[in-house]
């Protein structure tokens, strides 16, 4: 039966090629719109580490002093050197790691090419098994490393590629900023979106092509790069950092288990108690814990523009399918006399329904594929875009299913309404007028 | 005229009539806002920046080994960039207007003060002002003997030593009335820490590095601090030769150290033209909205004016037997368009004042102003009548003898 009703709506689809042509564009116009801005909206919101986010947690401390104090308030979003390094020393999550961004001069071996700066993550041994990065060659540093100002390095594959050709540089050395760096590990393809650790680089930067020990590069007074909020005194000194009552690195936790969670954000608390007793800390006691896709959605990191664009769309989608609901009316009405011969040669209304339905269908899909050519073009201009995020904007499996999903499921609603008023239609009467 | 006719036509059509009014009034819906955030795109592009920017070159330098007396070398880039044809002011500078990164710090106008009354950005750079072309309003510039050394100023704050951290300043006019509104704010003293600091002079208009807040995208203030970070500012003499001087300034300096890198090096418009580029392409891809929505929109009208026409065909015959003219059948067609786009367009402005209400409460939009209304009523009803000349002319042409045959 499905076949002769596709055979029939195929039919009657070619007979009115100029309405049929309006149906699809307006279907196609709606989804490709949609579907554009939903897919920069799904690849913007995505999950940067699928599998490891949900053990992945960011605590926040007020190390601030009583100035400007408001109770409840967020504390800051970054923490101080040296709660940084309690926290660090304390070793009580499974994996911890403290950084800031910065930017090192590349002096490379070769004659060939010139200096240049490389985007830096200055960071503890943990950072590489908690964010389970991909190695190429190698591995990261260690613990020791750490405690030794080593002189080691992380390279990503790029660096890699552009300094010794993609061959294996474990074991070479690396010149920046005069001093010499011994490579331990290059790193495989890895840009996480959105750039989570550190949300003050921009929310969709790519990761950083050099990893090295936090201490070595505070040692060497290497750039720095990031946000610093600072209060009382503090301020504008990069040299001495550790002291200053400002907050400028990250920290981020690995927590394995619920219990985990609960006993890391009581550590909290009672290292903030701690530290009030001690005099370090003026506030009243003000801690959070949250989890990586909550830390996202604390910092916003979804640009405004996106969400309304995603909006913008819905509501156009809507209107194509106003226009569709009206021009499939108009279609199906039009065909009354046909539909009351089928009535009265036997059909039921409900076979006469579904039959009008695999219409709506038919005209769903091929607005889908129209839609779908759309958004790819759509895609392609976002990409041409000069947003960090631009380069971003793909299709993937996920969102082509969905665009036809959307294409037919919207068109079969819309269908719902002309098909049930042309099943209203008595056959006496047409057959009657005919 | 023709009205009451009509009503009771469309009485007996209501699901299409209720869908045209349905996408009438959705589409003068979104296309008022719509309209209404690109207009708001639209001016925060061409915000004033308060500096002489056709005539403004920003370069940013690094150093590749470790530095050693950063002071003299800046002293000695500057030198030889006043020496460059061509270049008119020079400044060693911590930030610059649209520069994306900023230095910012809160103001106080009591020390007790609990919290500071608002967050400004502060400059840095000797001979900054007449570099930027900033014009002075009132009061004075900043003088060559009042600047202090970055490094010095520091250490002094750490220490709480007030010798030798800044005592004069020199605020935007937007900063000094929201301060002291319909006062003069020369001589009146604000709080960057527990010393007092003087207003000496107000510029009409000097923009932030980062905007987070149009509302206060002017609050900055020029402190007496000379810095060496390697980022410069150089104003040419005329528009013309900037891209020469840009280049000519590099060389220049890459000539004096080799041992460094260029990080950035911009002509001040495309400074602006880059800040700017999200607001740019939300405001192309709205208007593109815009555009295929009243596109369909019409679309729509055409395909179901076109369905009511076939459908009434015979109708049309008898009264064109009657005696109606042609012109009373198009007539007919327009006024029926009229009413029913009439009616989308009232329904449409309550719905565009409540998405307008959303996106106040959700995207700090202001308020639709009522301008907006009758613009977007006329555009709906000048494109439904578009829409529908074709099908009611095709009706038109109807000949009166339709009526006698039997179908």
């Amino acid at each position: 039966m499905f076949g002769y009703y596709l055979d029939l709506a195929l039919r009657s689809l070619k007979r009115n090629k100029m309405l049929t042509a309006l149906m699809v564009l307006a279907i196609a116009l709606g989804i490709g719109a949609s579907m554009t801005t939903l897919t920069v909206l799904h690849v913007l919101s995505g999950d940067p580490l699928p599998g490891a986010s949900a053990t992945l947690f960011y605590p926040q401390l007020d190390p601030q002093d009583m100035d400007g104090y408001e109770p409840d308030r967020e504390p800051p979003r970054q923490v101080t050197w040296i709660d940084g390094m309690n926290l660090l020393h304390a070793r009580r999550a499974d994996h911890q790691a403290l950084m800031t961004g910065g930017a090192v001069p590349v002096q490379p071996a070769q004659s060939g090419l010139d200096p240049f700066y490389s985007d830096a993550r200055y960071t503890s041994s943990d950072f590489f098994p908690m964010f389970q990065t991909p190695f190429l060659y190698g591995h990261g540093w260690s613990a020791a490393d750490d405690e030794g100002k080593a002189r080691v390095v992380v390279i990503s594959r790029s660096l890699n590629d552009k300094l010794f050709g993609g061959k294996d540089s474990t074991g070479q050395t690396l010149r920046m900023k005069d001093t010499a760096f011994s490579i331990v590990g290059v790193l495989d393809e890895w840009r996480p979106n959105p750039h989570f650790y550190d949300v003050n680089m921009g929310n969709y930067a790519s990761s950083e092509d050099v990893f090295l020990p936090l201490a070595t590069a505070r040692q060497l007074q290497l750039d720095r790069n990031g946000s610093m909020d600072c209060w009382g005194n503090g301020g504008g000194d990069e040299s001495n950092l550790e002291n200053a009552p400002c907050v400028w690195l990250q920290f981020w936790v690995q927590l394995d288990s619920p219990a985990k969670v609960a006993d890391y954000k009581a550590f909290l608390a009672n290292y903030s108690r701690e530290q009030k007793a001690l005099g370090r800390f003026q506030r009243p006691v003000n801690v959070r814990l949250s989890g990586l896709m909550e830390w996202l959605d604390i910092n916003k990191v979804v640009p405004g523009d996106v969400r309304l664009q995603a909006w913008l769309a819905l509501g156009f989608l809507l209107v194509c399918l106003v226009n569709t609901v009206g021009l499939m009316l108009a279609k199906f009405l039009r065909r009354a006399g046909e539909l009351g011969v089928r009535r009265a040669l036997g059909a039921s209304r409900r076979e006469v329904f579904a039959q009008l339905l695999v219409e709506s269908g038919v005209v769903g899909l091929a607005g889908g594929v129209c839609g779908l050519l759309l958004a790819f073009g759509g895609l392609w201009l976002v990409r041409r875009q000069p947003s960090d995020y631009a380069a971003l904007a793909h299709l993937d499996m996920t969102m082509l299913l969905a665009t036809f999903l959307l294409a037919v499921g919207s068109t079969l609603l819309a269908g719902l309404l002309p098909a049930w008023r042309a099943c209203q239609i008595t056959p006496a009467l047409q057959l009657k007028s005919q | 005229m023709d009205i009451l006719p009509i009503l009771s036509t469309l009485r007996r059509h209501k699901i299409t009539a209720f869908l045209v009014i349905l996408e009438i009034a959705l589409t003068c819906a979104i296309v008022c806002n719509a309209v209404f955030i690109i207009s708001q795109r639209l001016d925060r592009m061409a915000m004033p920046s308060g500096v002489d920017e056709h005539r403004l070159l920003h370069a940013m330098l690094a150093n590749i080994g470790a530095t050693s007396d950063g002071k003299a070398r800046t002293q000695e880039d500057l030198a030889a960039l006043r020496q460059i044809p061509g270049v008119a002011e020079v400044a060693s500078v911590n930030q610059v207007p649209f520069g994306g990164s900023s230095w910012n710090t809160g103001i106080k106008l009591d020390p007790k003060q609990h919290t500071s009354t608002l967050n400004a950005t502060t400059y840095y750079g000797e001979n900054l002002v007449r570099t930027l072309g900033a014009q002075l309003v009132a009061g004075r510039d900043l003088l060559p003997d009042e600047y202090m050394d970055f490094d010095d100023v520091v250490r002094a704050a750490a220490a709480k030593d007030n010798r030798m951290t800044p005592h004069v300043v020199v605020i935007t006019q937007k900063l000094a009335e929201r301060l002291w509104p319909g006062q003069s704010a020369l001589g009146k003293q604000i709080y960057l820490s527990d010393d007092p600091v003087n207003v000496v002079g107000v510029v009409k208009e000097l923009v932030r590095p980062s905007i987070w807040d149009d509302a206060t995208a002017s609050y900055s203030m020029v402190l007496p601090i000379r810095v060496s970070q390697g980022e410069y500012l150089l104003r040419t003499a005329s528009p013309q030769d900037r891209e020469r001087v840009l280049a000519a300034a590099l060389d220049k300096l890459k000539q004096i150290n080799p041992h460094r890198v260029v990080l950035k090096k911009h002509i001040f418009d495309d400074m602006r033209h880059n800040y700017f580029q999200d607001d740019r392409a939300m405001a192309g891809l709205l208007a593109g909205v815009c555009v295929a929505l009243l596109v369909v929109t019409a679309l729509g009208i055409v395909g179901l004016g076109s369905f009511w026409v076939a459908q009434r065909r015979k109708q049309i015959g008898v009264r064109r037997a009657l005696g109606a003219t042609r012109r009373n059948i198009l007539h007919y067609f327009q006024t029926e368009n009229f009413l029913l786009a009439t009616i989308g367009i009232a329904l449409g402005m309550l719905l565009a004042y409540g998405i307008n209400l959303l996106l106040m409460a959700h995207y700090e939009l202001p308020r639709l102003p009522a301008s907006y209304f009758p613009v977007g009523a006329l555009l709906l009803w000048l494109i439904g009548q578009l829409a529908v000349l074709g099908p009611a002319l095709r009706a038109a042409a109807v000949p009166p003898v339709v009526a006698t045959r039997s179908v």
